[in-house]
C-alpha cells in the first residue's frame, strides 16, 4: 500500500498538501470515452446502412476491414482488434459515468420527485441517459461479446442470418433505441458541458445545440430501423441456406 | 374581471413535536397584477396568521422569496398569479436548505458554509491600502464581474439542480460562479492550482453534470452555463 494513497484517503489531500488530480483525468476521460463512443456509433451506423444499397457494397466494406488490399481474401484479425478497443472504451466508460448514477433509494426518489416536478427538459433527458446507459450494460455487452467471437462471420448473409435465424432481432432492436437516445443526448451534453460551439450567446447556441441532437436522433433511428429491417428481410429469404456465406456478384458470374 | 384561485402549499414545523406534514388549500380572489408574494400575504392577513413564507425587498433583488412553485423553483415576488391559467398554484419548501417552517427555508447557512468553502473573497499578495483607489481595470472585464456578481444567493440554481439534490455536499452553481467571478477579477491573485484546491473535486466542478437547471431557473439570469464550462476547461487543465 503506497503511503500517498494512505495518506490521501485519510486527510483528502496529498503528501503536498494538494487537491489530487484523480478526479480530473475522471471527468476528462468519461468525456473522452463517452465522445469516442459516440463517434463510433455514427460510423457504426454508415457502416451496416451500406446494406441498403446493396449487398455487394456491404461485402466490400465488410471486406475493407478484413483488410483485403493487404490480407489475400480478409483475415478477421483486424476486425477482433478494431472490436476488443471499442468493447474496452466501452466498460471504461460505463465505469466512469456509473458515477453518476443515483445508488440509493433517497436519491432515486430525491432526483424522480425534483424532474417529475421541474419537468425540466434537460433534467429529463439526463435521466434517459441514465437509463439507457443502464440498458447499455446488457445490450452492449451481448452485442460486443457475439461480435468479438464471430469476427470473420459479418456480411451480408452472415450477419442476416444472425439478425433473424440467431434471433438477435429483438435485442438490437432494443439496443438501437438505448444507443441512439444515449449517443445523441451524451454529444448534446458534451458541448454545453465543456463550452464547445457556444459563440456570442449560450442560450442561442444551446437551442440550435438540441434541435442537432434532435435531428441526430431521428435521422439516425430512422436509418437504423430501415437497416434492421433490411437485415431482417435478407435474413427471411436466406434462413433455409443459414450458414452460407455471400459472394460478390462477379464472383459468381465467374464461377458459372 | 377577478377570477378564485387556490393556493395549495405544504405546512410544516420541523421544531414542534405535534406537527405533520400537511397540505392546506387557500381560496381567494385574484386582483389585478397579484404576484406570489402579494398572495402570500393577503393569506397570512386573513386566512392564516401562522403560515410562515419569507420576504424582505418585493424586487427580486433580496432573493429571500424562493419556493417551488408548480414544480418550478422561482421568486415569489416575480410570480404572476395569472401565469397559472388553471388557477391552482401549489407551494413548496425549497428542497436541500434546512426547513424552518412552512415555507420558510435557511438558505443563509448554507450559502455562508459555500462562501467559506470556496474563500470567497479577494485574495492578494499585494499590500492594500485603503487610502488610495483600487488598482484600475478595464470596462469590459469590470462589467464580466459585476454580472457575476448579481447573484442574489436565492438558492434556486442548488434547489433546480438534481446534483446537488441527490447528493447534499455538492458546491451548486451559485459557488462554481462564485468562483468564476473571482478567477477573472485581475485584483485576485490566485492562480487556477489555487481555485482547484477548493472546487477540483466530485463535490465541486467535477460532480456538474449539465442539466442546467441553475441556467434556467436563474432569476437574475446569470450565464451559468458558460461559466461552468469555462470553469472545468480551466480546471481539468490544472
Ligand atoms: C454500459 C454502457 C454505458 C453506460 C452505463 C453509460 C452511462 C452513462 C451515463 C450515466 C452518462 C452520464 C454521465 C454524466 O452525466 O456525467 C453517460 C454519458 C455519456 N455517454 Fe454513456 N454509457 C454507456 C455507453 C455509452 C455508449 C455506447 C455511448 C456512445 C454511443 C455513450 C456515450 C456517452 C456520451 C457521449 C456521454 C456524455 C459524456 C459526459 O457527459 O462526460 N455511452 N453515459
Amino acid at each position: 500500500m503506497s503511503q500517498e494513497n494512505v495518506v490521501e484517503s485519510l486527510l483528502g489531500e496529498t503528501t503536498q498538501k494538494k487537491k489530487s488530480r484523480i478526479p480530473a483525468r475522471l471527468d476528462f476521460l468519461q468525456s473522452a470515452t463517452g465522445l469516442f463512443l459516440a463517434i463510433f456509433m455514427i460510423f457504426h451506423m454508415l457502416f451496416v446502412s451500406t446494406i441498403l444499397i446493396s449487398k455487394d457494397f456491404m461485402l466490400s466494406v465488410t471486406k475493407a476491414f478484413e483488410l483485403n488490399f493487404i490480407f489475400e481474401g480478409g483475415s478477421p484479425v483486424p476486425v477482433f482488434i478494431a472490436i476488443s478497443i471499442v468493447f474496452v472504451v466501452f466498460i471504461f466508460h460505463a465505469f466512469l459515468a456509473m458515477r453518476k448514477f443515483p445508488i440509493s433509494y433517497r436519491q432515486y426518489l430525491r432526483l424522480k420527485t425534483n424532474s417529475d416536478l421541474m419537468n425540466h427538459g434537460d433534467t429529463k433527458l439526463w435521466i434517459i441517459q441514465v437509463v439507457t446507459g443502464f440498458a447499455l450494460f446488457f445490450l452492449g455487452s451481448i452485442h460486443l461479446y457475439t461480435m468479438l467471437t464471430n469476427p470473420g462471420n459479418i456480411g451480408p448473409y452472415a450477419s442476416s442470418d444472425r439478425v433473424f435465424s440467431d434471433l438477435m432481432w429483438p435485442l438490437y432492436i432494443v439496443l438501437l433505441i438505448a444507443v441512439e437516445f444515449h449517443g445523441s443526448i451524451g454529444l448534446y451534453r458534451l458541448s454545453v458541458k465543456w463550452g464547445w460551439f457556444e459563440g456570442e450567446d449560450s442560450k442561442v447556441s444551446r437551442k440550435k445545440l438540441k434541435k442537432a441532437k434532435i435531428i441526430l436522433t431521428v435521422v439516425m433511428l430512422t436509418l437504423g430501423v430501415m437497416t434492421l429491417m433490411a437485415y431482417m428481410k435478407i435474413g427471411y429469404d436466406h434462413q433455409e441456406n443459414y450458414g452460407e456465406k455471400y459472394m460478390h456478384t462477379t464472383e459468381v458470374n465467374h464461377a458459372n | 374581471m377577478s377570477r378564485e384561485i387556490t393556493i395549495t402549499t405544504l405546512k410544516y414545523n420541523p421544531s414542534d413535536e405535534n406537527s405533520k406534514p400537511t397540505f392546506v388549500d387557500y381560496k381567494l380572489e385574484e386582483t389585478p397584477g397579484m404576484t406570489l408574494y402579494i398572495a402570500l400575504s393577503k393569506i397570512k392577513a386573513t386566512l392564516d396568521h401562522d403560515l410562515t413564507s419569507d420576504f424582505v425587498c418585493r424586487a427580486g433583488i433580496c432573493g429571500a422569496c424562493g419556493m417551488i412553485i408548480n414544480g418550478k423553483p422561482k421568486l415569489a415576488c416575480k410570480t404572476l398569479t395569472s401565469e397559472f391559467k388553471d388557477a391552482r398554484i401549489e407551494l413548496l419548501p425549497l428542497p436541500t436548505f434546512k426547513l424552518i417552517k412552512d415555507l420558510s427555508v435557511d438558505t443563509g447557512s448554507w450559502m455562508k458554509n459555500m462562501s467559506m468553502r470556496v474563500n470567497s473573497w479577494i485574495v492578494t499578495n499585494e499590500e492594500y491600502d485603503i487610502s488610495k483607489f483600487e488598482k484600475r481595470i478595464e470596462p469590459e472585464v469590470a462589467d464580466e464581474i459585476f454580472e457575476l456578481d448579481r447573484c442574489i444567493e436565492c438558492g434556486l440554481c442548488v434547489a433546480g439542480c438534481s446534483t446537488a439534490i441527490m447528493r447534499e455536499d455538492f458546491v451548486g452553481a451559485v459557488g462554481l460562479n462564485r468562483v468564476a467571478r473571482f478567477s477573472i477579477d485581475p485584483h485576485d491573485s490566485r492562480t487556477d492550482e489555487d481555485f482547484y484546491e477548493l472546487i477540483g473535486d466530485d463535490e465541486g466542478i467535477f460532480g456538474c453534470m449539465s442539466l442546467l437547471a441553475c441556467e434556467d431557473y436563474c432569476p437574475k439570469n446569470l450565464p451559468l452555463q458558460s461559466k461552468i464550462a469555462y470553469m472545468r476547461r480551466k480546471m481539468v487543465k490544472v
